[in-house]
């Protein structure tokens, strides 16, 4: 679909169409000694036609978006079934991250299941074990609610250092998205959770059967079992036709393909809460249960991927933060590696556990820059340096980094993932 | 339950403002789930053992399955083979950097491991091991670990007995006291600290896949550069001629003294240092998308050409050759192993 020759649809060619430009001047619009042919000379598209409707009857972007996409750091993993790979966050703006473009990890590859074929179990301790279809989902008072979904280890590759070259790479397992579905609450209640019952465990219908243990009191609060995402069915990518949302916590806990909820009176300790989702500190020890996801924000553009290519003068400084314990209260950037902060202004108040976006309108006199964002939310919860991270958990947790990230940005406006002291 | 009792009611509250859907009583939806799909379908198994089922199986009809279903990506011992997971091995090692996290050094129950192995493995053909099957494989991935005998039987029945080393090496999430006090304080807003210096870039590491690694590593002017180097720096044919294997082993031997900054061969990348490739012969400070040293970039402006001599030099004593170059390598003071090294790179032109 998309033509990777064009220079303008890559960002090699991007960056370099751009700098070529001088830096210092605007490219865009900029005025010709005789008019800008964009404008004094008829083009194609103002004199042809262009598609008719039903070309593409669901459409997908325009072929000069073509490298927005998700993206795969190829050495993480063993091979792509059980893998991750990275929104394009850098180039997205606002907060509902798209299906096409949200990141996907799966533990033994996407699978096709039909709503026909789908069947969801609620066994153990509860009064009447029962089994739904897809259609009886529908049929249950159904709520909509935007949350963010963050991997636990994502940003994990920086702790020990910084590594990747770009803000999809580092941040960009995260993804947000308004959900619809029924609380899992009424489902639980449609079966009668006995009052011995203290834990659930959710499993997902593929090969992997990824098995998490959640507290009854989460079960019962907020989490739901979706079926539309962004108002259309779930990609099969994210679990259709059915996944859980669990606000707030890890991601490996949002069991895709969700297929049975079983209740039961202690945790089961599965792999994906023992062998992984552990943080092993300094000394050896790991915490584990570590469900809720720490106040996190990243500064998106300019970024590694998103370079200056317009020169001084005015810049938009944007980004993205959230709070698995609950709103963005306020976002604070500094261009000069944390010495002095301003706070930012946000595109909408802070919603609980989704997507905040930020925006500073800065003024760039062409000077390098350190630039650094740090989320405040409504619990109080400042996000940390690494340094202030390291102090506690050492260099071995792996999971759960959110701390500040700094790009140095340079004169010439590219940018590059550092430390900063 | 008490760590997250605050997110709990300060959600709930929300939750009331956003209207949530009145639970009154039951709405009589979907069926009773028969026993039969309840047993084909609740298959996990706790630590304190409820959910496994009768069997058993030996450390020797372990070795067997593990070589015919699962040795291909974990390895013949269970040490796991490339980028696949190691099974077995990394004793005492999670205080270290980069520990080794097996079954044997770190899992805390040994449930989780039927567990998984019975409902995940193998790979792409799960959930057809029998229950016997899993009882030795599992056996036999205790083995491995050095934790039983040869002659060892797991069952259900000893299956509690079984002591798992890293078991009490777990504590429940702690973040409410040990973090949040120290990321609450209000944060400093202005004159913060005196100074910023950068301690650590991606560039020098240099992992980023295809665009990211672009945007960062290629400015105009060395893009141009690469541009600009054409192939007149060829090597000298006489020169290519005679390649004396033996030298070109012994370099590969000396050469380990580079790899930890260089590669060199089909797919080298660039690391802390340059691919080396076609190195001899050819200008020096050319390889595409790498960041020289200022003075590396002038003396490739000054037109130095890499053959024997200048390299022999410069592998010699770096600092001394090309000063403030940022190879930090003390050198190779024996001229047979610069000798050596040289003709190996030469087997790369
Ligand atoms: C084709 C390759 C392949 C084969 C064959 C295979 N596995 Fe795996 N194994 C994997 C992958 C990939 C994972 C990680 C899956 C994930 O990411 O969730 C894994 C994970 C595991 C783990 C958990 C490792 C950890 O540290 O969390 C165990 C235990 C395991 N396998 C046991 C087995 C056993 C026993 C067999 C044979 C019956 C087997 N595997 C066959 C690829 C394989
Ligand atoms: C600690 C890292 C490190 C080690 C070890 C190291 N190098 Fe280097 N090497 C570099 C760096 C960095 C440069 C680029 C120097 C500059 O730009 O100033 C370089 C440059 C070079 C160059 C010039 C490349 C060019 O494109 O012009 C050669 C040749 C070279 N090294 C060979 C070697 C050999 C042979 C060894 C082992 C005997 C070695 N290096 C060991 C880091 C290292």
């Amino acid at each position: 679909m998309t033509d990777k020759s064009d220079p303008t649809t890559t960002r090699r060619g991007f960056l370099k169409a751009g700098l070529a430009a001088g830096g210092a001047v605007a490219a865009g619009g900029a005025a010709h000694a005789a008019g800008d042919p964009l404008i004094t000379e008829i083009q194609p598209w103002a004199q042809g036609l262009g598609e008719g409707v039903d070309a593409t009857p669901y459409g997908l972007p325009i072929k000069y978006e073509g490298d927005v996409v998700r993206r795969n750091v190829e050495w993480l993993t063993a091979d792509t079934i059980s893998s991750i790979n990275f929104t394009p966050i850098h180039a997205l703006d606002g907060t509902i991250t798209p299906q096409g473009c949200a990141f996907e990890r799966h533990h033994s590859g996407a699978i096709e299941l039909r709503k026909e074929d789908y069947r969801l179990m609620i066994n153990g301790l509860v009064d009447t074990p029962l089994v739904f279809t897809y259609a009886d989902l529908e049929r249950f008072p159904r709520v909509t609610r935007t949350y963010f979904l963050e991997c636990a280890a994502n940003t994990g590759m920086e702790w020990a250092g910084a590594q990747l070259n770009g803000s999809q790479f580092t941040h960009g397992m995260i993804h947000n998205m308004e959900y619809t579905g029924v609380t899992l609450r009424t489902l639980l209640e449609e079966a009668g959770v006995k009052p011995e019952g203290k834990w659930v465990m959710v499993e997902g219908a593929d090969a992997s059967s990824n098995a998490r243990s959640i507290p009854l009191e989460k079960a019962m609060d907020d989490c739901l079992v979706a079926f539309k995402a962004n108002g259309e069915a779930l990609r099969m990518e994210h679990g259709y036709p059915v996944r859980l949302c669990v606000p707030g916590w890890e991601g490996n806990m949002w069991v895709k393909w969700l297929r049975r909820i079983e209740v039961g009176d202690k945790p089961w300790e599965s792999r994906e809460e023992t062998s992984k989702y552990t943080d092993t500190l300094e000394d050896g020890t790991s915490r584990k249960w570590t469900w809720v996801m720490d106040a996190k924000s990243v500064v998106t553009s300019p970024s590694p991927q998103m370079p200056i290519t317009h020169g001084k003068g005015p810049l938009v400084i944007t980004g993205l933060a959230w709070s698995g314990r609950g709103a963005i209260a306020r976002v604070d950037v500094s261009v000069d590696g944390g010495k002095n902060w301003k706070e930012a202004r946000l595109a909408a108040p802070g919603q609980d556990m989704a997507l905040t976006r930020f925006y500073l309108d800065h003024d760039w006199d062409g000077s390098e820059m350190f630039l650094q964002s740090r989320a405040i939310d409504s619990t109080g919860y400042v996000q940390p340096t690494k340094t202030q991270l390291r102090e506690v958990r050492g260099l071995n947790s792996i999971y759960h980094n959110n701390c500040i990230q700094t790009w140095w940005v340079k004169p010439s406006g590219e940018a590059e993932n550092v430390e900063v002291s | 339950m008490s760590k997250y009792r605050n997110l709990v009611i300060g959600t709930a509250l929300a939750s009331a403002l956003m209207a949530a859907p009145a639970l009154a009583e039951k709405l009589g939806l979907g069926r009773p789930a028969l026993p039969e799909e309840v047993a084909a379908w609740d298959k996990d198994v706790r630590p304190d053992g409820l959910g496994l089922p009768d069997g058993s199986g030996s450390v020797e009809d372990g070795e067997m399955i593990f070589a015919d279903s699962c040795a291909v990506c974990h390895g013949d011992f269970a040490e796991g083979v490339g980028n696949w997971p190691k099974l077995a091995g990394g004793a005492n090692t999670l205080d270290h950097a980069d520990p080794l996290k097996t079954v044997g050094s770190y899992w805390p129950y040994l449930s989780t491991t039927w567990d998984y192995v019975h409902r995940s493995m193998p790979f792409g053909d799960a959930q057809t091991l029998s229950a016997d099957e899993v009882y030795a494989i599992v056996a036999y991935i205790l083995y491995s670990n050095d934790l039983v005998e040869d002659d060892f039987v797991l069952s259900k029945e000893n299956f509690l007995e079984v002591e798992m080393p890293n078991a009490d090496g777990f504590i429940v999430d702690d973040r409410e006291e040990t973090e949040l006090p120290l990321f609450t304080a209000e944060p400093c807003m202005e004159n913060c600290k005196d100074t910023v210096e950068v301690t650590m870039r991606a560039a020098v590491l240099d992992v980023t896949p295809d665009i990211g690694e672009e945007a960062a590593a290629e400015t105009p002017a060395e893009a141009e550069v690469a541009e600009a180097a054409p192939a007149a720096e060829e090597p000298p044919a006489a020169e290519t001629a005679a390649l004396d294997p033996e030298m070109v082993a012994k370099g590969e031997k000396v050469f380990k003294k580079c790899k930890a900054c260089h590669q060199v061969g089909e797919g080298a990348k660039n690391r802390t240092g340059p691919v080396l490739n076609g190195v001899f012969g050819r200008t020096a400070g050319m390889v595409d998308g790498f960041k020289y040293s200022k003075v590396m970039a002038a003396a490739a402006d000054d037109g130095l050409v890499w053959d024997h001599e200048t390299l022999s030099a410069y592998l010699e004593n770096p600092k001394a050759y090309l000063p403030k170059n940022k190879m930090s390598f003390a050198g190779l003071k024996k001229e047979e192993d610069r000798a050596a090294v040289i003709a190996y790179l030469r087997s790369f032109d």
